[in-house]
This record gives structure tokens, C-alpha cells and sequence, in this order.
């Protein structure tokens, strides 16, 4: 059985998501849209990292159930630094690689809940097919939103 | 204040009566009491300048009002060439002769004798007079030089939600057309872009389910945050009627504030705010749960009830009592009145538009309607209502970060649509992606992408959230600034050439309230000076750019109101906004007539969505919706697989808590909002001697406990500061909820005696509903102390939600200058 394994790679996947949504809030603080909700898509993750240790424990794993991101000062010196060059057009193509990475990073978090969903059902193991199908949308939501932005970001960076 | 419906009032029917009365102290005027299904009985309100009489006025003008949303049919009194008045039209629809306070005094602003009468610009750093050729030049030159440059992702619009059908499809036209921007918005972001974006959700088009006649019928009245007593007075008077009458409706009110509208309520809610989410979702557990749900209407005619009912267990209603901080029976009761009414009718504004998750909660309130089968039948009304007197207008004819005809920027066919009729190549018009919107058209002047700012009608320098940042912006060097308005005002101190405009009662035009009906605007006076209509400076700005067709023929083709209106007949054909059974001697026969107009329909039509058909199909809908918490829009094939037959769609949303929490820095709660008295930053209400008396200076209001607490009184001097900024304002103890401060938004700088800080947007965030990107004005935590004795009173009227608690304080009143005369009985 596996499903450990797979178990404990989303739950490394999903702490990733979460530490890049908040940091890349932090570098937006001044594209107000971009600073509000990836942070209330990291509430997402962190609700994700806590069900999953959880889930771990039936497998032995012992996970943290706590999110983890670098916090405090460079959190902050994230923010004070996209107030001090949040005027410039550079912002945006950083918003723009940003958007990128994020895409990538939530499309792989979301084919590892694919995975798991595949391999619960084949251990029908009822439990851990509930918690992909909770979870997985919301990690859906985060790329579909990437890509939107994407897509309604670019062409003023590109053609300005 | 006393409940409505108390007194002794003249009977209908008998021979007209005719009273004076102080409308600044009785801004509802007399009660005409009616029952169910009743019509609403006739009383014609006038007001005269001077002590003239109805013999005295030279002619009587056509219109309807123009500082609020409700669409009130009137007649502009001219005498020698002046507007010397007004007087509520009998036989319209909308007010059945009722007018308001800002309607009766409002137009004297007119004839201030600071309007603009000539253009203004820039030299050495001063604004100097100068004539059109050299401003509209100036205008000209640099959008040239920047097309040229850039290209048209330089160019943006801000507009308003005050000019006419006419100005605004020819804007739109020349904007997404003519020069291929997409960036064209409206100060109608910050008033009704979330009505629009809840019925997107819903039925996946624009357009008012309801209209005013529901209050004839209605057994429950449900507001959600919507103080209609001072935003829409006249519709209040209605429901005040109906209240006054045998068999009246029960009252649901959702508000922080104790408004006249809480004051008649049989159920009362002031949640926390930021919570309005939780508490639809509790509403919405325990309709469900009681079974209070039409399921063969909901199995024939929507879609997602499974996944709502699914998200609904989480929200109990004890879940949300603790949440919302309201007693646990009173949500019971108000989702057992919601779930059991007969005839509901459901009106939502800014307590709900303005606040955290707004299209999320504006969303459930429809969902309501959608799971009881409240939608297309007398009584049975569903009003997600406006702000102001043409916001309908800017969503329809394209100049407010849509399409125009709710046509659906995803949709190719639509586009190409929209190319045909303009004779334009279809890539002319930018649809890569939903319009931007004015506060991205902002950000995009930040980041100095944006370069030429088109302001017309409105003053952002006041009326947008957190004003540093907004002064800012509008006063970079690298950003060319055009201003187009009626007066001086904040924002015209940053431009760079100022257009003065003609206004209502100076220029022809239509325009739509927030139930769908249309009025035309006749002009009845020549505007002062060289102020011009604003569709004659938008044709002049086409003609000088040089604006044509794929074919080489001017861009616009008409040159007069009724040309533009003609034009945007043909645009909307078919659409379901559809003007095209409409003229302009269709309306001067009968004015106030509901959209949509044509062949099937000649005489317009009352209600939308009758027997559970909607404009949802895929290939018709005007958009395929959103993500209730990040705003993604959902793709054509995630559309068509969840909505294929185009039925109604019950769209879950999840609460999320606000982004700006009350701290031990900053303890309180802060909302901010208006008076009946005033409209926006007061350039017009400010300059109407009554309404200004009536509500003179700013303030802020504390609940009792809170004052009680910290040893304050009314009139105390209170600095309320947040991180962004501080305003200084005499205190006001009202019936508001404990933990909230209010502060009225109307109130900038182009009056203040000193430097004193008093606009309530230096303390807002910028931050807004990621789905109908409208800012979120009421929900900031904010601290308050006290900085100076009261010396009297502070100027919050006494009349409205401001009404005081404590202390004595003289009832508003405005004395002779503000009598108006009522006739009760007549004849429609």
C-alpha cells in the first residue's frame, strides 16, 4: 500500500502552494486584488496541510498539521519593498511570472490530488476519497483563478 | 422617531386636498394609506421658487429625477427662461406624483453661480479659461500622440452614473470601438456594478427581475441592507402606504443601523459587518430545512440546488448567530416570515454591495426567490436595486466595464454582433478579456500604463476609497488628466483641461431606474455660459480624432440625442434590454415605460422571468459567470456543462472573514454611507440651500454603550483614524449596533471652512469583491477618541438612521424655504 506515499507527497505539495500564495501576496501588496485573495486561497492549503496530517496518522505518518511559511520579517520587508516599487510597469511582468509559477505549482498540487482520489479508490478506502473530493476543487480554483489573471493581465503589461 | 403609519390623514377619493408641508422635517410627507392589491392612490408634490404659482410658469417641461436611483416622473417648471421648479407627474408609474426632498430643492443647483461656463486648461501649473477649439485640441493632441506611441491601451474612461442613454452608448462606442480600448468604467463600480454581477450569477444576464408594483402586493417585505427611506424615498413612501393600510406587509430588515426602515420592521437583524454571507447562508439552512422550498419549480427551472443545500449544512443558524452576533430566534424568525410569505418581495443595495463577499451575499438573497418561486409575479418582486438615476444605463449601453445590449465578452458570435452593427472589424473591439474595471483602470494610472484619464460626472478625488493613494495617482506629471463637469470640484484641481457640461434640465436625453423603466429628459433651459451637453462634446472629440468605420464613413452617425437614441435602438434589438419598440414620441405620449420594448412587447413589460424562463442559454447570456470567492470567470464549456438548457443557477458560496479585522489598535468597526439629504460628494445637493441646511457638516456615529463607555456625549469632537488616514467629526449617538462607527461619505473639501480632515474615504481600504470589483467601504477597523468638548449638537439630521438616542438635541426642520405643496386625491 502506497497511499502513504502519496499521502505525504500532497502534503509537501500543498505546504509548497501555500508558501508561494503568501509570498506572492506579500511581493502584491500594492495590486490589492492579487494581495486579498491569494490569501484567502492560502486559507485553502492550510485547511489542506491539517486534513491531510490527519489522514497521515491512519498510515503512520506523522506530518505537521500546521502550515508552515517564513513569517515575521521577511513578510514584511516583502510588502514594504512592493510599496517602494509598486509604481514601476516592471511589477508587472513580475505579476505575470508570478501568475506562471503559481499556475504550474496548483496544477501539479492538483494531480496529486488526482492521484490520491485514484488511489483511494482503488483501496476503497472511503475516508480518503471524501477528503480529495473536499479538497481537490478548491486546489482547481487556485489554477483556474492563475490563469484567469493571466489572461486579463497580460495584454496591458505586454502591449504597454 | 415614531412608527409610520400613525396620524390622521385626508381620504382618497374625495375632492383633491391640498396642504403645505416641510419636507426637510416630513421627508415622506403625508400618508395614503392603500391595501393589497390596491393601487397606490395619486398625490402630487410641488415646489416653486418665490412664492410663484402653477399660473406664473411659462411652461412645464418633462423628466423624471436625477439624484437617486428611483425614477421619479416630473415636470421642470420654466419661467423666463429659468427652472423655477418642480412638480411630481400624477399618471407616472414610478411615484404616482410623489417627489422627495432632493427632487423638490435639488434642482436650484442650476443656477449656482460657480458652475463652469467655460473650459479651463493648464498653464504654468494654473487652470486658465481658454475656448473649446483650444481645450478639445489640447484633448485631442495627446490621445493622438499616445495611440501613437502606445496605442489604445493608454486611453481610459471614468465615467458616471448621471448622464443619459445618448452620452453613454456614443461614449462606448468611441471608446471600444472608435479608439479599441477596454478600458471604460463608471463611478457606477462603487454603486451597482454588484447588482449587475449577482444577476449575472443567478440568471446569467443583467436585467431587474422585479418592479415597483410588487410593493402593492407583497405580503413580506425583506431589505437587505438597503436603507430605502433615504436612498430611494419614494419608494418608501410607498411601502409607508401599504404599512399605513389594512392588511400591511411584514417588514425583514438586515441592517447595522437603526434606519427608518428598521424602525417599521417586524424583524430587525443588524449583524457584524463583514458577515452578510453567514447570515443568507442561515436564512437559506433554515428554509431548507423547514421545507419551505417549491421543489417542482426548482427541479423545472434551476440548477445546482444539490451542491447549495450541501454547502447550507455548515451554516446553522446558532453557527451564525455567533458569527453575525445576532440572537439566534430573530434569524428563525426572519428566515420563518422569508419561507412562509406568500407574495415576498426582496430588495438589496449597499449594506450588501459595499461590504465584504458582496456578490456572494446578493447572490443568496436571489436564491431565495429562485428556491421559493418569488420571481414574475405581482407581489412576488426580487430588486437588486442602484444607487444612482442612470446606473441602469451605464450596464446597458457599454460604458461601465460591459458590453453594450449585455452582450457577453466571451462570446465570439456576440462580438461579431456587436461589429456588424458598429461596421467596425471585430478585432477593433478588445473582448481578450472582461472590461477593466475602475479600480484596475486606476491601478493601471499608478503603474503609469494608463496615460490619459477621461473623468466625466463624477469626483474621485472624494468618493474613492483611501484618498492619499487616490490624490496620488491623479496628480503624476505622466498622467494627462480630462475632466468634464458641472462645478469646480477635487477632482478638477487635478486636471489638466476641464470641459464644463451641461446637465439635467439643460440637454435631452433617456434614462432607466433601477425597475427597467424609461423616461425621457426633455431639455427646458439653455445650459450657462459655453457649458455644453455632454453627447455634443463626446460627437465633437469623435470628429476631431477623426473616428470612421471600416468603410472609411464616420465612426458615430448621428449628431442630436434622438439619433443616438435611435442608434442605440438597432444595438439593442433582440437583446434583452431591448429599446427597439421605443421613440421619443412613444415617450412624450407616455412617459415611464419598462424595458423590454418591442414587436411582442409594445407597451413594455412589467416583470421578468414569468413561468421560469430566462435568458440563461448559453449562447444568448451575457456571461457564464464567476468564482464566488476569487472572481475567475467560468469558461463557455464549464457553462454549457452546467447549464446547458439555460435554466436559473443556485450558486453556494462559502463565508469567509473580512480582510481588515478590528484590533487592540483598532477597536471598532467602521461603515460609511449617506443621508437622505445628500447625494455623492454634494456638488449639486451642496449648493440646494434646504438640502444643505438640513444636513450642514459632517459626523460620526456611536451606539449609546459604546459613548456610555468612554464618558462620551453627542456633539463630543472625535478624530477616527485607521491606517490610512484621519477625519475629525462631531459625535452623533444613534441606534447603530455597538462595536460600529458611521460616517456619511458626502462630505470633501470644496466647502470646508479649514484644513480639517472630514471625508470618510481618507480612512477606507482599497479592497473589493474579487467578483463585481466594487469597493468595500464597510468594513474597516478604526480607532476613535475624543479631541474637544461639544459645543452644541452635532449636524446629523434627526429624521433618518442618524436620529438620536440621547441627549436633546432640536428636530431637523426646514421652515418656510422648505414648504412644498402636496394635492392628495386627484386623478392619474
Amino acid at each position: 500500500m502506497k497511499l502513504g506515499m502519496a499521502i505525504e507527497e500532497l502534503h509537501r505539495s500543498e505546504n509548497e502552494l501555500y508558501t508561494v500564495l503568501l509570498s506572492m501576496s506579500d511581493r502584491h501588496k500594492v495590486d490589492h486584488e492579487v494581495f486579498h485573495v491569494t490569501r484567502d486561497m492560502a486559507s485553502w492549503s492550510r485547511q489542506h496541510v491539517t486534513e491531510l496530517a490527519e489522514a497521515g496518522r491512519e498510515f503512520g505518518l506523522e506530518l505537521d498539521p500546521e502550515a508552515k511559511h517564513v513569517h515575521g520579517l521577511m513578510e514584511k520587508v516583502r510588502q514594504k519593498a512592493s510599496e517602494l516599487t509598486g509604481r514601476e510597469s516592471a511589477p508587472g511582468l513580475l505579476l505575470l511570472a508570478d501568475l506562471r509559477h503559481l499556475y504550474r505549482e496548483a496544477s501539479g498540487t492538483s494531480l496529486d490530488w488526482e492521484l490520491l482520489a485514484q488511489g483511494a479508490q482503488g483501496a476503497k478506502n472511503k475516508e480518503l476519497l471524501d477528503l480529495a473530493e473536499r479538497c481537490h476543487p478548491q486546489t482547481l480554483r487556485v489554477s483556474r483563478w492563475a490563469n484567469a489573471k493571466l489572461k486579463e493581465s497580460s495584454p496591458q503589461v505586454l502591449a504597454s | 422617531m415614531g412608527r409610520p403609519g400613525t396620524g390622521v390623514y385626508p381620504l382618497v377619493g374625495r375632492s383633491p386636498q391640498m396642504t403645505r408641508l416641510d419636507r426637510i422635517a416630513k421627508p415622506w410627507g403625508t400618508r395614503t394609506p392603500y391595501g393589497p392589491g390596491e393601487t397606490w392612490p395619486v398625490r402630487v408634490d410641488s415646489h416653486l421658487s418665490g412664492g410663484l404659482t402653477d399660473e406664473d410658469v411659462d411652461r412645464w417641461v418633462p423628466s423624471a429625477s436625477i439624484l437617486h436611483s428611483n425614477g421619479d416622473g416630473l415636470d421642470i417648471a420654466v419661467k423666463d427662461g429659468r427652472i423655477v421648479g418642480v412638480r411630481g407627474r400624477a399618471e407616472d408609474r414610478v411615484n404616482h406624483g410623489r417627489l422627495g426632498p432632493k427632487d423638490l430643492f435639488g434642482w436650484q443647483a442650476n443656477h449656482s453661480p460657480d458652475r463652469l461656463t467655460r473650459p479651463l486648461v493648464r498653464r504654468d501649473g494654473e487652470l486658465v479659461e481658454t475656448d473649446w477649439d483650444t481645450a478639445m485640441d489640447a484633448v485631442v493632441g495627446r490621445v493622438k500622440a499616445l495611440l501613437e506611441e502606445q496605442g489604445p491601451s493608454a486611453i481610459g474612461f471614468y465615467t458616471t452614473g448621471q448622464l443619459f442613454i445618448e452620452d453613454y452608448y456614443t461614449l462606448g462606442l468611441i471608446a471600444h470601438g472608435g479608439i479599441g480600448t477596454n478600458h471604460v468604467d463608471g463611478n457606477t463600480r462603487l454603486c451597482t456594478a454588484t447588482a449587475a454581477a449577482a444577476l449575472k450569477e443567478s440568471f446569467a444576464c443583467d436585467g431587474q427581475p422585479g418592479s415597483y408594483t410588487d410593493v402593492d402586493s407583497a405580503d413580506v417585505i425583506a431589505l437587505y441592507g438597503h436603507n430605502v427611506a433615504e436612498t430611494q424615498d419614494v419608494l418608501w413612501t410607498r411601502i409607508l402606504d401599504r404599512l399605513a393600510g389594512p392588511n400591511p406587509p411584514k417588514i425583514v430588515c438586515v441592517d447595522p443601523r437603526l434606519t427608518p426602515v428598521a424602525s417599521a420592521a417586524t424583524v430587525h437583524l443588524a449583524p457584524r459587518p463583514g458577515t452578510n454571507v453567514m447570515l443568507m447562508n442561515a436564512l437559506l439552512h433554515e428554509i431548507v430545512r423547514n421545507g419551505w422550498v417549491d421543489q417542482a419549480y426548482v427541479d423545472a427551472h434551476a440548477v445546482g440546488f444539490e451542491e447549495l443545500k450541501k454547502q447550507l449544512e455548515k451554516y446553522p443558524p446558532e453557527v451564525a448567530a455567533e458569527v453575525c452576533d445576532v440572537p439566534v430566534e430573530q434569524i428563525r424568525e426572519a428566515a420563518r416570515l422569508i419561507g412562509t410569505a406568500e407574495r415576498l418581495l426582496s430588495t438589496v443595495l449597499q449594506g450588501f454591495y459595499q461590504s465584504h463577499q458582496a456578490t456572494a451575499a446578493a447572490v443568496q438573497v436571489n436564491n431565495i426567490h429562485i428556491v421559493r418561486a418569488m420571481l414574475g409575479k405581482p407581489g412576488c418582486g426580487l430588486l437588486q436595486m442602484n444607487g444612482q438615476p442612470t446606473a441602469e444605463n451605464t450596464r446597458e449601453c457599454g460604458a461601465d466595464g460591459d458590453l453594450p445590449g449585455f452582450r457577453n465578452w466571451d462570446n465570439d458570435a456576440h462580438v461579431a454582433d456587436l461589429a456588424r452593427v458598429w461596421n467596425v472589424e471585430q478585432i477593433q473591439i478588445p473582448h481578450y478579456a472582461p472590461p477593466t474595471h475602475a479600480m484596475q483602470i486606476f491601478r493601471y494610472a499608478e503603474q503609469g500604463s494608463i496615460r490619459f484619464l477621461w473623468i466625466i460626472g463624477t469626483n474621485p478625488a472624494v468618493s474613492l476609497p483611501e484618498l492619499q493613494r487616490i490624490r496620488s495617482i491623479l496628480g503624476q506629471e505622466r498622467l494627462f488628466v480630462v475632466v468634464q463637469d458641472l462645478f469646480p470640484t477635487e477632482t478638477t484641481a487635478f486636471a489638466d483641461v476641464v470641459l464644463p457640461a451641461a446637465t439635467w434640465g439643460e440637454k435631452t436625453g433617456t434614462f432607466t431606474n433601477a425597475d427597467r423603466t424609461v423616461h425621457l429628459s426633455e431639455k427646458a433651459v439653455e445650459p450657462p455660459g459655453e457649458a455644453r451637453p455632454d453627447l455634443d462634446i463626446f460627437l465633437d472629440f469623435a470628429r476631431r480624432l477623426g473616428l470612421e468605420d471600416k468603410d472609411g464613413d464616420p465612426l458615430v452617425k448621428w449628431t442630436d440625442p434622438e439619433g443616438a437614441f435611435e442608434g442605440w435602438k438597432e444595438c439593442s434589438r433582440g437583446r434583452p434590454c431591448d429599446y427597439s419598440g421605443l421613440s421619443y414620441a412613444k415617450l412624450r405620449a407616455r412617459n415611464g415605460i419598462q424595458w423590454p420594448v418591442d414587436d411582442e412587447h409594445p407597451d413594455g413589460t412589467e416583470r421578468l422571468y414569468a413561468d421560469g424562463e430566462f435568458w440563461a442559454d448559453p449562447g444568448y447570456c451575457e456571461e457564464y459567470g464567476r468564482d464566488m470567492v476569487t472572481g475567475a470567470p467560468v469558461s463557455e464549456t464549464e457553462y454549457k456543462a452546467l447549464n446547458p438548457d439555460g435554466k436559473a443557477v443556485l450558486k453556494a458560496a462559502e463565508y469567509l472573514p473580512p480582510h481588515e479585522l478590528p484590533s487592540e489598535d483598532y477597536p471598532f468597526q467602521l461603515i460609511t454611507g449617506r443621508t437622505l439629504y445628500h447625494f455623492h460628494t454634494r456638488t449639486k445637493t451642496g449648493r440646494a440651500p434646504q438640502l444643505q441646511a438640513a444636513a450642514r457638516e459632517v459626523w460620526v456615529e456611536m451606539a449609546a454603550s459604546d459613548a456610555a463607555d468612554r464618558g462620551l456625549g453627542e456633539g463630543d469632537l472625535m478624530e477616527i483614524t485607521t491606517p490610512r488616514g484621519r477625519v475629525e467629526a462631531k459625535l452623533r449617538v444613534s441606534g447603530i449596533r455597538p462595536g460600529v462607527v458611521f460616517l456619511p461619505f458626502h462630505y470633501g473639501y470644496w466647502d470646508a471652512d479649514d484644513g480639517q480632515d472630514r471625508a470618510a474615504n481618507e480612512l477606507t481600504a482599497t479592497d473589493w469583491d474579487p467578483v463585481s470589483k466594487q469597493p468595500i467601504f464597510k468594513t474597516a477597523a478604526a480607532a476613535v477618541r475624543k479631541i474637544g468638548d461639544a459645543d452644541g449638537p452635532s449636524a446629523a439630521p434627526t429624521t433618518t438612521a442618524s436620529a438620536p438616542v440621547a441627549g436633546s438635541v432640536p428636530p431637523t426642520a426646514g421652515g418656510a424655504a422648505a414648504e412644498a405643496r402636496e394635492t392628495v386625491g386627484g386623478q392619474a
